[in-house]
């Protein structure tokens, strides 16, 4: 293969920090993903932007060697829609956990996807509040047990890629984690995409969900181009057992368009409306 | 120099009368003139309809604030005015121009004592095809006090240009029906010469002075979430940051808008977003963070009555707590406040240049009163306040530290994009490299330069404002009961009593010796504020021993403490 003197490879965009994270968490194998299909996209580091809220998988920017953000608790997305909309320059990539997105960050969720700023959004979803040591989160089973709900939640569990198509999302993706060549690809293409890509990565807690061990066997390619009718990728995304892996929805809506310019104009014009 | 006159007046109607119009070209002619004035809109919580009154005040010197009585109340018609009387007391010499087909005059206008004169307004307007009874009440208005015809209707002319000469004629014809029914009734309240050696004016409120204030220091980004009275900071800066290359976003919630500014500025552009009490208190947290990770941002909060959701057209300075205090943790952050409508401006660009040079977050206490006020003001020099944030430029061999710890407390901040410059910001506690941390020494050691940075800055003589003869007696204010509490000291010294003016801009860190400074020989002080529970006096209290005898004088909104509330306050004080 001819790669060029200058490419990148993944450790250039890995950082010394050790992550706080278990042994055999699936978050390990979404940073190695990120690295490498960061170093695939050929940008300098310096110029990626990564930005999370708070929760186990949040920590991951200090662990990658790019600007970072770690802000509060569900906000990332407003953090990252400031960013990009300042810096259009910057490739901006927001990372972190289903409670973080879709619970106290729900809303934001929602009009992220509405707004479709160009930046990329990837939620590790392991089914469970890890850094709070075991709650359910939305995307958690009704029945699973735990001591903040005993039996279960009962609650049906929030529905992340139907949301996002809803909601206007432009690319949308689900992955799991364990599947590094698979994520790579995915999140490359997910930056590349103009507009707001969201990309589920179904990403195994091993200490508070050990039964997601079996996710391994459980995931499944889906086998099917991504579309570009939101219909078909509805009815696909609402039938499916949510273990269906790869690019799902790849749409066309034009990017939001309000930026900040580089340099900027004389200000007084905007004087001269308040004179007499 | 000829003697100071001021003349207030007030057009009130229902909703969809036209008094707000009438208000608005009476303001602008007079400043056309080279007088100076201010205009509040009462408007009760109804979005179209309701009740509605303009209150003026126009005069030959600079006004800061109502005065407290009105001289000219003209009538279109009475709905609603019980609600109004108390707002727009009328002086006893004053004068009530009544339409006699609204019926009676009520009770509580009547009160007052002021005389009485009926014009048939809606009778007059009829004649006139295309007649309108608020221009016939700005005729009237205009006649009382000596505004001349041209300069109102080259206004007019402006702004019914896309109506056609029909309607610009209509107006015409109205203005001058009024003037002369004005010159049939013999009284008069004329204002005298002009200023006319510095005519230049500017006509703007304090909620577009900020916005104007925080561009002219360096804002390029806004974030926006409506709310009211700050909604016109944002509907101001929209156009006007698109139209220099800037930009603003709007934000599904106040939690989105802080983090879009501070995202914003974390990428290197000073960056602002403005809200009243509901949202400070959403916005709360970011803040800590903006605080914690050392990112410079503004938030402008125009107060009204609280708590909760309160009155949301009227003003309070009851968010000093929260803007004090609200943060969890140990936060330093600095709190400031516009002593006038035209302060509004200064402060507001002061306000960004803080926040970037401290890399801090900076409230801004504004408050209704100023924000939707509408001043004619004396054309503003530029001021030197600009956004000057320390950035590490260049790539070195030592590794970059973004916490690193210095004299100042303020380190390089990396704008991303900058090679070998690369950080995570972070609201966990953090080493000097940014990395998140448990030990006690980064605790301290952060806390440390966390604190220096907004406690040893050199905030000059802006701190706050001191003026007045008197050394013995002193009125102690902040934000908008600064105009108020100097008309009544003017008021007080044409009485032989002479008291010391000391208004509080900068609110948080205290500004302990400048203030006790100020004070040096104060025997008896004041405090006032628009607040319930004397929120700014447990505040003084709390950072220093004020020196001689003290007492408050405080109430919530709806209405503004007026001058005259405070004078009497120091006259009876005194007099004992």
């Amino acid at each position: 293969m001819n790669v060029p003197a200058n490419a990148f490879t993944n450790k250039d965009f890995t950082s010394d920090i050790k992550p706080v994270w278990c042994p055999g968490c699936g978050d390990f194998h979404v940073l190695l993903s990120i690295t490498k299909a960061l170093a695939a996209l050929g940008r300098p580091p310096e110029n990626i932007a990564v930005i999370s809220g708070i929760g186990c998988s949040s920590r991951i920017p200090a662990y990658t060697n790019c600007y970072g953000f770690h802000g509060v608790h569900g906000r990332s997305l407003a953090l990252a829609a400031g960013l990009k909309v300042a810096r259009d320059d910057l490739t901006v990539i927001v990372m972190g956990g289903d409670g973080d997105g879709f619970s106290i960050g729900g809303n934001h969720f929602l009009h992220a996807c509405r707004r479709n700023i160009d930046m990329t959004y990837i939620v590790m979803d392991n089914r469970v509040y890890g850094m709070t040591k075991g709650q359910p989160s939305p995307t958690t089973e009704p029945d699973w047990d735990s001591a903040l709900s005993p039996g279960g939640s009962g609650l049906n569990p929030f529905q992340p890629l139907v949301i996002a198509l809803a909601s206007g999302a432009n690319f949308v993706a689900r992955e799991f984690s364990g599947n590094i060549k698979a994520c790579t690809q995915t999140i490359k293409e997910a930056v590349e995409h103009p507009g707001f890509s969201f990309v589920e990565i179904l990403s195994p807690c091993v200490t508070f969900r050990p039964d997601q061990k079996e996710w391994k066997k459980q995931t499944h390619t889906a086998g099917v181009e991504a579309t570009d009718d939101p219909a078909r990728a509805a009815r696909r995304i609402m039938t499916d057992d949510g273990m269906n892996t790869g690019i799902l929805y790849r749409g066309t809506r034009a990017p939001f368009k309000t930026k900040v310019a580089e340099t900027f104009g004389d200000i007084s014009a905007l004087e001269q409306d308040f004179e007499i | 120099m000829t003697a100071k006159k001021s003349v207030s007046i007030s057009i009130a109607g229902a909703g969809g009368a036209g008094a707000m119009t009438a208000g608005d070209i009476l303001l602008q002619a007079a400043g056309k003139s080279g007088w100076y004035g201010i205009m509040n809109r009462s408007v009760g919580p109804q979005i179209r309809g309701g009740e509605a009154a303009a209150l003026l005040r126009l005069a030959n010197h600079p006004v800061e604030c109502m005065s407290d009585g009105f001289d000219l109340l003209i009538a279109i018609d009475w709905k609603n005015a019980n609600r109004f009387a108390a707002e727009m007391p009328l002086k006893p010499t004053g004068l009530v121009i009544a339409d006699p087909s609204a019926g009676e005059v009520p009770d509580a206008i009547t009160a007052y004592g002021a005389e009485v004169v009926e014009v048939e307004i809606k009778k007059l307007a009829k004649a006139i095809p295309g007649g309108r009874e608020n221009m016939i009440s700005a005729g009237l208005a205009a006649g009382f006090i000596g505004l001349s015809e041209d300069y109102l209707m080259e206004i007019i002319s402006a702004k019914l240009a896309r109506k056609g000469e029909e309607a610009v004629e209509a107006s015409r014809l109205c203005l001058e029906a009024g003037m002369k029914a004005a010159a049939n009734i013999a009284r008069n309240f004329e204002i005298g010469a002009a200023d006319m050696k510095n005519k230049g004016r500017w006509l703007i409120t304090g909620n577009e002075a900020v916005g104007l204030g925080a561009i002219r220091g360096g804002v390029r980004y806004a974030a926006a979430y409506p709310i009211t009275p700050a909604t016109e900071i944002l509907e101001w800066l929209s156009p006007a940051l698109a139209k220099i290359g800037g930009a603003l976003v709007q934000a599904e919630d106040e939690l989105s808008s802080i983090n879009m500014a501070i995202g914003a500025s974390y990428g290197g552009r000073p960056s602002i977003t403005a809200t009243s009490g509901p949202g400070l208190s959403l916005m709360m947290e970011a803040l800590g963070l903006a605080a914690a990770a050392e990112v410079p941002v503004v938030v402008v909060d125009v107060m009204r009555c609280g708590p909760s959701t309160g009155i949301a057209t009227k003003s309070e300075q009851s968010d000093l707590n929260i803007a004090v205090y609200g943060f969890h943790g140990d936060a330093p952050h600095v709190v400031c406040a516009p002593l006038s409508v035209a302060d509004c401006l200064y402060t507001g660009q002061w306000a960004v240049h803080l926040a970037e040079a401290m890399q801090v977050p900076v409230i801004v206490l504004s408050d209704q009163s100023l924000g939707q006020a509408n001043v004619l003001m004396k054309r503003p020099v530029n001021l030197s306040f600009l956004a000057n944030r320390k950035v590490y430029k260049e790539q070195s061999e030592e590794p970059y530290m973004r916490y690193t710890i210095t004299a100042d407390g303020v380190s390089p901040m990396a704008i991303p994009g900058t090679p070998g410059g690369q950080y995570t910001a972070d609201g966990l506690t953090h080493s000097v490299r940014g990395t998140p941390s448990t030990q006690r020494s980064d605790q301290e050691d952060q806390m440390d330069k966390r604190n220096r940075k907004v406690v040893d800055f050199d905030y000059g003589i802006h701190w706050g404002q001191v003026s007045g003869d008197g050394k013995k007696t002193v009125i102690l204010t902040w934000g908008s009961m600064t105009a108020p509490a100097k008309e009544a000291i003017r008021t007080l010294k044409s009485e032989g009593v002479d008291v010391k003016l000391v208004a509080m801009r900068l609110i948080s860190p205290f500004p302990k010796d400048d203030l006790l400074d100020a004070l040096k020989g104060a025997k008896r002080t004041l405090i006032v504020e628009q607040t319930h529970a004397g929120q700014f006096h447990s505040y003084l209290r709390a950072n220093c021993d004020l020196p001689g005898e003290l007492r408050q004088f405080h109430r919530p909104g709806p209405h503004l403490i007026s001058a005259s509330e405070i004078t009497s306050q120091i006259r009876d004080w005194v007099k004992s």
